[in-house]
């Protein structure tokens, strides 16, 4: 016979959990898993509000030219701004000191086997900062293209780059970082002539997982497109500058 | 590949609660999980031994609640299962589709003793 209501072998089945020991006692939690990252990347935010920078996380899978896009960006645009870069990698220092040797402010992260950076590592990274003033913050993640995806930073967007000597498909692979970046670079198009790389289907891909995502193709070897880029980068700056003196804010 | 460390931080949290409620030991803990949350629920199901011991969740069952994902189709209004980013609305085949369920990834509660 059932000890909890008494109904007999035969009698009907109900479900009785963990029925042979007296139930514990349940303690709500409803907690987010992702809130106290959450948290922290609100912080981010409100120290960049009010420091009137704008911060861009970098996502992308290893060796699509995010290093080499920051130091080509950074060499043709750091007369028109103040910039620093936070430098996400597992191990070494190579690209902080790659970024570093343009002249702009830079500081490596080392994850050791994280495979993303969270809004923590960014907000002592930023105490590097302190005192400097500036306009844009340019975070480079970890070479990785489903982790970061889930990582608030707090930044005002995430940039995802894919470059040619990758698949098109790719969105359709990773469609959560393709779907959480505003903005995606196709880079290195100079290689296209020896590629099978359909670069029309691969815009089309991003779009049927985004369709809100702003594309710019571009090569840092030859420079193709990186005015498209910079241009755009402007209009964010006189963007963000607007929104900052509208609410008081010093840019 | 960060579900290791989700793992560890799920069972900080509810190692955490059971202390606050003067638990000795937690028998089960159950998790909601979204199919757009970007956790392989399985994955989890495997780190969670090795991240439970020595704590009060050693030997604790886990219950993951695997919670479907919906969408809203900002052009027809339309809804729809929405699993993955790659789905087109079923009704009128556009792609711009509002996410209304499935980014779960919450602790929501553990049977202590």
């Amino acid at each position: 016979m059932c000890t909890d209501c008494g109904c007999g072998p035969s009698g009907h089945h109900h479900h009785h959990p963990a029925a042979e020991l007296s139930p514990g006692r349940v303690v709500r939690i409803e907690e987010d898993l992702l809130a106290k990252n959450n948290r922290l990347a609100a912080g981010n935010r409100r120290l960049f509000q009010e420091k009137g920078l704008l911060v861009y996380n970098l996502v992308s899978s290893p060796g699509s030219g995010k290093t080499t896009l920051l130091e080509r960006t950074l060499s043709d645009l750091q007369h028109e701004w103040n910039f620093a870069v936070l430098e996400g990698d597992q191990q070494t220092s190579n690209d902080a000191e790659r970024i570093a040797a343009t002249g702009v402010p830079a500081v490596q992260i080392n994850t050791g086997s994280g495979c993303h950076l969270d809004a923590h590592m960014v907000g002592h990274g930023m105490e590097n900062f302190a005192g400097l003033p500036l306009d844009i913050l340019m975070i480079e993640n970890v070479g990785n293209l489903v982790c970061p995806a889930s990582f608030d930073l707090g930044e005002d967007a995430k940039i995802a780059l894919l470059s040619v000597t990758e698949g098109e498909d790719k969105p359709l692979k990773y469609p959560d970082m393709f779907k959480a970046a505003d903005i995606l670079l196709l880079t290195k198009i100079d290689l296209l002539p020896y590629l099978r790389f359909d670069i029309e289907k691969c815009k089309a891909f991003a779009r049927q997982v985004n369709p809100q995502v702003r594309i710019f193709e571009l090569s840092c070897q030859n420079g193709a497109g990186l005015s498209s880029w910079y241009d755009w980068l402007r209009q964010e700056v006189a963007a963000k500058r607007r929104a900052a003196s509208m609410t008081g804010v010093n840019g | 590949m960060h579900e290791l460390g989700l793992t560890q931080h799920l069972v900080k949290i509810a190692e955490d609660a059971a202390r606050q409620n003067g638990a000795t030991q937690v028998r089960s803990v159950k998790v909601e999980i979204g199919a757009l949350a970007g956790v392989v629920p399985e994955s989890v199901e495997f780190c969670f031994e090795a991240c439970s011991r020595g704590t009060l969740l050693e030997g604790s069952r886990l219950e993951i609640i695997f919670i479907p994902g919906r969408g809203r189709c900002y052009d027809c209004h339309a809804e729809c299962a929405l699993d993955t980013y790659t789905v087109a609305c079923p009704a009128c085949g556009g792609f711009s589709l509002e996410r209304l369920q499935g980014e779960e990834l919450r602790v929501v509660e553990v049977e202590v003793d």
